[in-house]
């Protein structure tokens, strides 16, 4: 087994582009479950929704990659708007459940074969991100390691994931922000401070579906195809462990979980591989192993909720429960 | 109003005034040291008696079944290799004549410079491998076929037939005079569809429930509940397939369910009660919980996809219906069971109980009724109801797989949404809503990969403009 290796591995796990879509995504979920107390199931939605529309735009339409990028943004915000406008007054765990069918009904309708022209169905959608390249200021070379598209790629999703945590950072720092957080902290008093509440949470919920659309081009973009088996509801559970691994009411705390989560997903996988070819383990095929790591991420999410729900970085007085 | 520990979600301010001045978390109060209105024992063996019952139906019911499920292992339709060389293209196709497979036919494929010919294997299925892709002439030799048995009218022999870009092509002869391929008319298709919805919808229902009686009496959103149902289903595989009679393997399957939901309340649940942790928590918690099942169900089972005994049979017609038996089993199992469910809590002690904690958990634990003893036994029938959902689930699709419960978690939340979060009829009428629509969408032009779709808008829409539900209560929604 060789641990230099597997180390190198996991670094590079730490900043590939599907770190920095985790990233992204889960920042989203910050906004809207850290800082607004809102229950978004449907992450996974929404980065399909902007993956989608992105991939639909350029390849069906022929549109540069900026109105593709607009496209997605603007998709992402109508879902999350006819998302909020039912269920923003309701109970929170309506939220959830109407976030996690929702989507679930875009996937079944990307994966369906009636749409196949459009959508691709079960195989998805490839060769969408020529323009986009066109972007790359990186003249051909070695990059740290990285060929020049392939450290575009992380220099692109890196850069949104730093401007948009900056954004968040200020924005909570706001007055805008202050009142998320008040709703969060308790709706009734900022109702009767005249705040109107349901709007607060729509902005939250656009805002942070926003980033999740973002996060489905950072994800998309690098494998030049889009498929509906990748935005199932396992992608949104992944994402919740990667907040509350690093804590939900906070910046950074969605970053680092991520950066965590596949620093620990990567390690686990190399390591039982390394010591099922040295046939330490004759009990475990390689599949089980990777299968092993999934139990391993579903224990992690139990006991950190019930351990630690505040997660590495956060502060046990800024949660989303008590 | 999060710091109530047992209180339901949404009582709100007037609800709290109502119980006083009790600090938060008082209002788990726990009267089991006074002496209660009813013995425990006695309480508790009814309790059992009820269990065995239920038990005991499902049972009688499921080996009615049993002439049916003597374990088949469904012939596989490999064709045996009597062509001459192997290519990587080939030709083939089964040969049935009313569901006998004919043996022993000759079939030639002819074009593109070559000839080859297969005769067919014991199980109908024959194959010749062909060199290239490109259209063929397929002759069948009609004096090789058993006597008695002709083509159907209008069956072209020989036929050409083209490769469309796959390697394998298929092609179907059928057999007997004046046969006619089958198609049937609107009202048919409607009434077939309403039948296998309603027996979709109440073996849903019979997760429901639980999820609606966990819900009621917990406030706990349970996303591992879709695991519970696939446990059910797996255990009765698992032990089928080692050998075991299949009414003990239906027993075991049950028990599993009641057990899993046993040791979850025991050791994970009523600990999180007891520390007050919060319902989005505890939510989060069942989600964590939910894929760590899934996966190590997945790490001991396996990805592949499994039939139970007796999976596979032909539809019977009923006049006016035709139904596979399996489904019509499934319904009066589901019918019986959940009638049985009903009458147990409207009419013993221990329903009435459970009703009143799922009304309003601190008020009944006030009045005498040990509130944790009550949610022990909602967590051990969900469990056992969910795992007989799953065993019928597994015929409906039909197929064990180890996300199968997954699949049809969103079902038990839309039909439990539907009817109203926490009541119990009210999941029992949103899952056969939701049964029958999912089945009745593709009888309307929908095409059936996109069936659940329908259920998870209409879920949706009634979110929209009646969010308690069909029959819930308005001030539970908060």
């Amino acid at each position: 087994m060789d641990f230099g290796e597997i180390f190198n591995e996991a670094i590079g796990e730490m900043v590939s582009p599907t770190t920095a879509a985790y990233a992204l995504a889960a920042l989203g979920l910050a906004v809207h479950f850290g800082y607004s107390g809102l229950l978004n199931f449907g992450q996974a939605g929404f980065m399909a929704v902007g993956s989608y529309a992105f991939a639909m735009s350029t390849i069906l339409l022929g549109a540069p990659w900026w109105i593709g990028l607009l496209i997605a943004i603007v998709a992402a915000s109508a879902f999350a708007l006819l998302l909020g406008i039912p269920t923003l007054r309701l109970r929170a765990d309506y939220l959830a459940i109407v976030t996690i069918a929702a989507a679930e009904i875009i996937r079944y309708v990307v994966t369906t074969n009636s749409l196949t022209k459009v959508t691709g169905s079960a195989n998805g959608l490839a060769g969408f991100r020529q323009d986009f390249l066109r972007l790359n200021p990186f003249p051909p070379g070695n990059y740290l390691g990285y060929s020049s598209p392939d450290f575009f790629y992380r220099f692109f999703g890196w850069g949104l994931v730093i401007i948009f945590g900056l954004g968040v950072w200020l924005l909570m720092r706001s007055p805008w922000g202050r009142v998320l957080k008040g709703i969060r902290e308790d709706e009734l008093a900022v109702r009767s401070l005249g705040k109107n509440v349901y709007a607060y949470k729509m902005q939250s919920l656009v805002i942070g579906g926003g980033f999740g659309a973002l996060a489905g081009l950072v994800f998309t973009l690098p494998r030049d195809v889009v498929q509906p088996a990748n935005y199932g509801t396992e992608l949104t559970f992944f994402l919740w462990t990667c907040l509350l691994l690093g804590g939900m009411s906070t910046v950074l705390g969605p970053v680092i979980g991520a950066m965590l989560f596949w620093v620990v997903l990567s390690l686990t996988q190399n390591i039982l591989f390394g010591l099922i070819g040295v046939g330490a383990l004759p009990w475990l095929n390689p599949s089980q192993a990777g299968q092993l790591r999934y139990i391993l991420v579903g224990v992690a999410l139990m006991l950190l909720m019930i351990f630690r729900p505040q997660g590495v970085f956060g502060n046990k007085k800024e949660l989303a429960f008590s | 109003m999060r710091h109530i520990r047992t209180g339901r979600p949404a009582c709100g301010p007037d609800r709290i005034a109502g119980l006083g001045q009790q600090t938060p978390g008082s209002t788990e109060v726990h009267i089991v040291n006074r002496p209660a209105p009813a013995a425990h024992p006695q309480r508790l063996v009814r309790a059992l008696s009820a269990a065995g019952a239920l038990i005991g139906v499902v049972l009688a019911l499921f080996l009615a079944l049993a002439p049916a499920a003597e374990a088949t292992t469904s012939p596989s339709p490999a064709p045996s290799g009597s062509s001459q060389q192997e290519f990587p293209n080939s030709i083939s196709g089964i040969l049935r004549n009313a569901g006998q497979p004919l043996s022993g036919v000759k079939i030639t494929a002819k074009g593109n410079g070559f000839e080859g010919s297969a005769t067919s294997s014991p199980t109908g299925a024959w194959s010749i491998s062909v060199p290239t892709q490109g259209s063929y002439q397929v002759t069948l030799d009609e004096s090789t076929l058993p006597s008695g048995v002709k083509l159907a009218e209008g069956e072209k022999n020989p036929r050409t037939v083209v490769f469309a870009g796959t390697s394998n092509l298929s092609t179907i002869f059928a057999f007997g005079a004046g046969i006619v391929v089958h198609q049937p008319s609107f009202l048919e298709s409607l009434l077939n569809r309403l039948v296998a919805g309603l027996s979709f919808g109440l073996l849903l229902a019979l997760s429901a429930v639980g999820l609606s009686l966990i819900f009621g009496t917990t406030g706990l959103t349970n996303f591992a509940h879709g695991e519970m149902v696939t446990l059910g289903a797996v255990i009765v595989y698992t032990l089928s397939a080692i050998g075991l009679p299949f009414w003990l393997a239906i027993i075991a399957g049950l028990l599993s369910g009641a057990v899993f939901g046993f040791v979850q309340d025991a050791f994970l649940w009523k600990p999180l009660r007891r520390r007050g942790t919060g319902l989005v928590p505890m939510m989060i918690v069942s989600i964590g919980l939910a894929l760590a099942a899934r996966y190590v169900i997945l790490f001991f089972f396996g990805g592949a996809t499994q039939q139970l005994p007796g999976a596979q049979t032909e539809d019977i017609d009923l006049g006016v219906v035709s139904v596979s038996p399996n489904n019509l089993m499934s319904l009066l199992i589901s019918a019986v069971v959940i009638a049985l469910i009903g009458i147990l809590l409207l009419r013993t002690r221990l329903g009435k109980a459970t009703r009143a904690v799922a009304d309003n958990p601190a008020l009944a634990a006030a009045s005498g009724i040990d509130v944790d003893r009550v949610i022990r036994i909602v967590w051990v029938t969900g469990g056992l109801l969910a795992a007989l959902g799953g065993i019928l689930w597994a015929y409906y699709r039909p197929g064990v797989t180890f996300n199968m419960g997954q699949q049809i978690l969103l079902m038990i939340f839309a039909g439990v949404t539907l009817g109203g979060l926490g009541t119990v009829f009210g999941a029992l009428v949103g899952s056969v809503v939701v049964g029958i629509f999912v089945e009745l969408t593709t009888v309307f032009g929908l095409t059936s990969d996109l069936k659940y779709v329908g259920a998870l808008v209409i879920m949706i829409l009634v979110l929209l403009f009646r969010p308690q539900g069909i029959l819930g209560r308005r001030e539970r929604v908060g």
